[in-house]
């Protein structure tokens, strides 16, 4: 029997959390070595994962299979292909990342971090599991913590009210998938939530027409899908950094992922029914999005409504059905993933020393923190979709899928990029450039050694990709033939 | 040495990338050392471009030096190499430039190591443009040359000056020019975006010398509407595209602000490169991708390029700003580029057309060479004087004879003295567009006769007139190291003018290639 890897990966951050409770709350260090042992050992067997996986042979790989309740056809089933293998690595880098940037967390650190890790088990799961029952398990789990995360440790003003708004929003989305899912389970008649035979079990044409929207639209208002999507720049900003990071990096891929795996993969025929009129839908969110993006004075929720937009451009990819399209929308998740944890991490470190993100008062950052500011930049060049950085790789396929299949909305879409460009370069030259505004002269320090890694780590990732998109691009191609071929050879 | 022969185009392309990282691990105080590493390392791509010029084989039809890697298999784009003699005269002007602006810039003295990185990240940029074969990463450079080039006037631009923006906002005058310019780059760049996007959707490939086979012959509808129609569209976001870049009256109104505020090395490369990234665009995609439509629509950019050598030279008359008045006479000389561009896409094929595209391509690499030099002496005096007002100076010669003479010499050549560069270059446009376009050439001749007035007001402001006292004893002549700058800028600008024929003939068989 080969090494569990995959279920080591995610049980790590509960067991984690767990050993973590037994520390007492004032030891703080050791809470935080703890945490930041737990997270580094996902990270590094995530990727371990990622780079052995076998591209040739393709499939579902590191497979496990344990029978949980045989009598409803349950068992827990975990494995990675082409399009979660990215994720799950993702979710790794975040993991990590989230921990250096919290370590000046002062204020019950035992708490955030228990929750946190708990969150992180939840997400592994979600993006390996390989049964119905389980995603969604793993998926409530994901949920749940966000609620105490944000409502504890969030920005004072808005936590209340944000972390309602989210779990609200989550758990109505959830219920709706799994009416959707319950539906698939009944009507399969093979009894159980094993998603490999589901993707087998040929429901009906009409009946794939019917339930495909609660599956869909249930996980995509995670992943901030219009008009659903007005959760989730109140519940960034309400966040604390490492959630905000979670939160957008991971959790609104979790929506996407989820909307691809079981809503696109088990229905093809009502994917292909609905989703033309779907991307109309993402088209609002990556034009409108990016509009609203830039009007903020806020600078989360520039970056809030900034993740709305180029989600959408991940729904986009899906709707299109195509190679280039799924392709596209694989290596998005992933590159919009690192990108916008970069991105909260900036804000959060330009707003531990300033104490307000109002764009018009800050200035000159870039003096005190060179790092952070460069970093910001290689995120911003990322976001609008420079080449030589992962968002090219990413975008420009998903173009070229909207290219064939619908020519009006690739060019209305393109018309994100320059509003993209504008809001990035606006945040550059006020927050960076410019003169420090006197209020701030004498006590903004520049960032941690911790905070540095943790952004070098980040952006260095951007660029690699987008300079030799081969450490990514073939492994989520070999996803995208399987749905392919669950589409019928689209 | 097999390793050098062969990945020669690939070395050339990324030393500077390899320049920049070494340079970021000098510490920034070490000014000094920074700015010799950098000026040694950037005499290593023109090493590499020397070894490509010598190794070329004229005679030989298609692209040299080609290299072939996978890149981003997906999507059919591959890391495709190669030069041909319009792209490598270009690559010799770019890695000339760049040491001698790196040289010009030994007077910087705020953020020394990441303005060199900039640098050289911007020639890295540049150099891509010229050398690749694959639309996809065409794109890639072309886009990736704007970054370095934003940060280099936004940070050290001139520090003066303000402009007045919508609703009575003040910006510092250098954020509002490289505002400007990104904008205007980005804003050609979308709808080029999309064409290579449909282009590469439609053929299923991104390989330029695949794409000249069989885009221009493609039949039949594409998304409903006639490929004709598609073809046009595309045509035009090429063509605006690029002519943002070169700039093309009426595009040209970045570049009086982005050339002005830029710090001097900045300007030398913007004029004597960027702009070239818009010509060469039309020369290496358009005219093989678009030949019909190009032809059919070449009278309208022989107009817009006439428009270009009269405006521009009207533009820079009125100028009081001695960098301002430069920065217009590049869109006045640059109207000649598009003009035999236009001419030899109307005509194709005939002798004349080849005469007018041999002209376009010489004048790219004089105009890279006398505006860069003009910009250089711009930079020159102003360092010394802090204004660049024409009004402020006078009676100059004097004081600063060599620096007097030299500016002559480069202002000559930039008017187009028989004997200098410009006017091998302008004569062969000119020659090869009169029959083609004769109404048109005709008026651009009346333009060139104001490029006599713009050079010559500019010298008779600096140099002659009543001495200006208070610049006696003040006025520094030029020193040694730009002597070393612009020399060498000189030596070529005399050369080609006294003996054209070794440039040409390289240039001369790729333009036959062309066609």
């Amino acid at each position: 029997m080969q090494f569990p890897i995959l279920s080591v990966i995610v049980f790590i951050p509960i067991v984690t959390a767990v050993i973590i409770l037994f520390i007492p709350g004032e030891r703080k260090n050791e809470v935080r070595v703890t945490a930041l042992a737990g997270a580094t050992l996902a990270m590094l067997l995530s990727a371990w994962a990622y780079f052995s996986y076998d591209i040739p042979a393709s499939g579902y790989q590191f497979l496990e299979k344990y029978d949980w309740l045989p009598s409803l056809g349950i068992s827990y089933q975990v494995g990675i292909d082409g399009m979660n293998a990215p994720l799950v690595l993702l979710t790794g880098i975040v993991m990590f990342t989230g921990v250096l940037i919290s370590w000046g967390i002062d204020d019950r650190p035992r708490e955030f971090f228990t929750f946190l890790f708990i969150l992180a088990t939840g997400v592994f799961g979600v993006f390996v599991a390989l049964d119905l029952f389980m995603l969604f398990f793993f998926y409530e789990i994901a949920v749940f913590p966000m609620y105490l995360l944000i409502a504890i440790c969030g920005w004072k003003e808005t936590r209340e009210y944000a972390a309602m708004k989210l779990t609200l929003y989550l758990f109505i989305g959830s219920v709706v998938s799994l009416v959707g899912a319950l539906a698939m389970y009944f009507a399969s008649g093979l009894g159980t939530f094993d998603m490999l035979a589901l993707e087998g079990a040929g429901f009906s044409e009409d009946f794939q027409r019917l339930w495909f929207p609660f599956v869909f639209f249930g996980f995509a208002v995670l992943g901030g899908i219009f008009p659903f999507h007005n959760w989730s720049p109140d519940g960034h900003v309400a966040a604390p950094t490492a959630v905000s990071m979670f939160h957008a990096g991971v959790l609104m891929k979790l929506g996407a992922f989820a909307a691809l795996r079981v809503g696109i993969m088990l229905m093809p025929e009502g994917a292909k029914f609905h989703l033309p009129w779907i991307i109309l839908l993402s088209l609002v969110n990556v034009v409108y999005g990016a509009y609203i993006a830039m009007v903020q004075t806020d600078f989360k929720y520039v970056i809030g409504f900034s993740s709305v937009s180029h989600m959408g451009l991940v729904a986009m990819g899906f709707a299109t059905l195509s190679r280039s399209g799924l392709l596209g929308a694989g290596v998005q998740m992933f590159s919009h993933g690192v990108m916008t944890a970069l991105f909260f991490a900036v804000v959060g470190m330009v707003y531990d020393q300033a104490h307000t993100r109002e764009i018009p008062r800050l200035g000159g950052f870039r003096k005190v923190m060179p790092v952070v500011a460069i970093a910001f930049i290689i995120g911003g060049l990322t976001s609008m979709g420079m080449p030589g950085f992962s968002g090219f790789i990413a975008e420009f396929p998903i173009f070229m899928g909207v290219w064939s299949s619908h020519p009006w909305i690739a060019i209305v879409a393109a018309i994100s990029i320059v509003i993209t460009a504008s809001y990035i370069m606006r945040i550059v030259g006020r927050v960076f450039y410019g003169d420090l505004p006197e209020e701030f002269e004498h006590h903004v320090r520049d960032v941690t050694t911790l905070d540095k890694l943790a952004l070098v780590l980040l952006s260095g990732i951007l660029i690699v990709v987008g300079v030799y998109p081969s450490v990514m691009v073939p492994l989520v191609e070999s996803g995208v033939d399987k749905i392919l071929a669950l589409l019928g050879g689209v | 040495m097999d390793f050098f022969s062969n990945n020669l185009l690939t070395l050339t392309l990324f030393t500077p990338v390899l320049a920049a990282a070494l340079l970021f691990f000098i510490p920034s105080e070490e000014k000094r050392l920074i700015r010799w590493f950098a000026f040694i390392l950037s005499l290593i791509p023109l090493g590499f471009s020397l070894a490509l010029w010598f190794g070329f084989n004229p005679g030989q039809t298609g692209f040299q030096f080609e290299e072939k890697a996978v890149w981003y298999a997906a999507i059919n784009s591959s890391y495709h190499i190669g030069v041909d003699g319009i792209s490598l005269t270009m690559v010799l002007l770019t890695t000339l430039l760049t040491p001698l602006a790196i040289l010009t810039s030994f007077s910087i003295e705020e953020n020394v190591k990441s303005y060199m990185i900039l640098f050289f990240l911007l020639e890295m940029g540049m150099l891509g443009v010229f050398v690749v074969l694959d639309l996809l990463l065409f794109f890639v450079f072309w886009e990736f040359g704007l970054v370095p080039m934003y940060f280099l006037i936004n940070q050290w631009g001139s520090e003066k000056g303000e402009r007045e923006i919508f609703g009575g906002h003040k910006m510092l005058a250098r954020t509002y020019a490289s505002m400007k310019f990104m904008i205007y780059t980005m804003a050609g760049s979308l709808g080029l975006l999309l064409a290579i996007q449909m282009i590469g959707v439609v053929s299923g490939t991104f390989d330029m010398v695949e794409l000249f086979a069989r885009w221009p012959s493609m039949e039949g509808t594409l998304f409903g509407l006639s490929v004709s129609t598609v073809k046009a569209i595309a045509f035009w976001a090429f063509v605006i595209a690029f002519a943002i870049k070169v700039p093309v009256w009426p595009f040209h109104t970045w570049l009086p602000d982005a050339h002005t505020e830029a710090p001097t090395a900045g300007s030398m490369i913007l004029a004597g490169v960027l702009l070239k990234l818009g010509a060469y665009g039309f020369l290496r995609l358009v005219l093989p991708l678009y030949p019909a439509e190009a032809k059919y629509y070449a009278s309208a950019l022989a107009f817009l390029a006439v428009m270009a050598i009269i405006f521009g030279a009207f533009a820079s008359t009125g100028q009081d700003d001695f960098k301002r008045l430069v920065a217009y006479s590049s869109v006045n000389h640059m109207g000649f580029v598009v003009l035999g561009i236009a001419a030899a896409a109307f005509a194709r094929g005939t002798e004349n057309a080849t005469i007018a595209l041999n002209g376009a391509v010489l004048q790219m690499f004089n105009h890279g060479l006398s505006a860069a030099g003009m910009f250089f002496l711009v930079g020159v005096i102003y360092e010394r004087t802090h204004t660049r007002n024409l009004n402020d100076f006078g009676g100059l010669f004097p004081i600063v004879p060599v620096y007097g003479g030299i500016l002559i010499f480069t202002s000559l050549a930039s008017l187009g003295l028989p004997g200098l560069s410009g006017f091998i270059s302008e004569f062969l446009v000119v020659r090869g567009s009169w029959p083609i376009f004769t109404g048109y050439t005709a008026l651009a001749m009346l333009g060139l006769l104001f490029t006599g007035v713009y050079i010559l007001k500019g010298l008779r402001k600096v140099l002659h007139g009543p001495v200006n006292e208070h610049w006696i004893g003040h006025l520094a002549e030029i020193n040694g190291r730009e002597i070393f700058v612009i020399v060498p800028l000189m030596v070529l600008i005399l050369w080609i003018g006294v003996w054209p024929a070794w440039i040409l003939d390289v240039i001369n068989r790729a333009v036959g290639m062309l066609f």
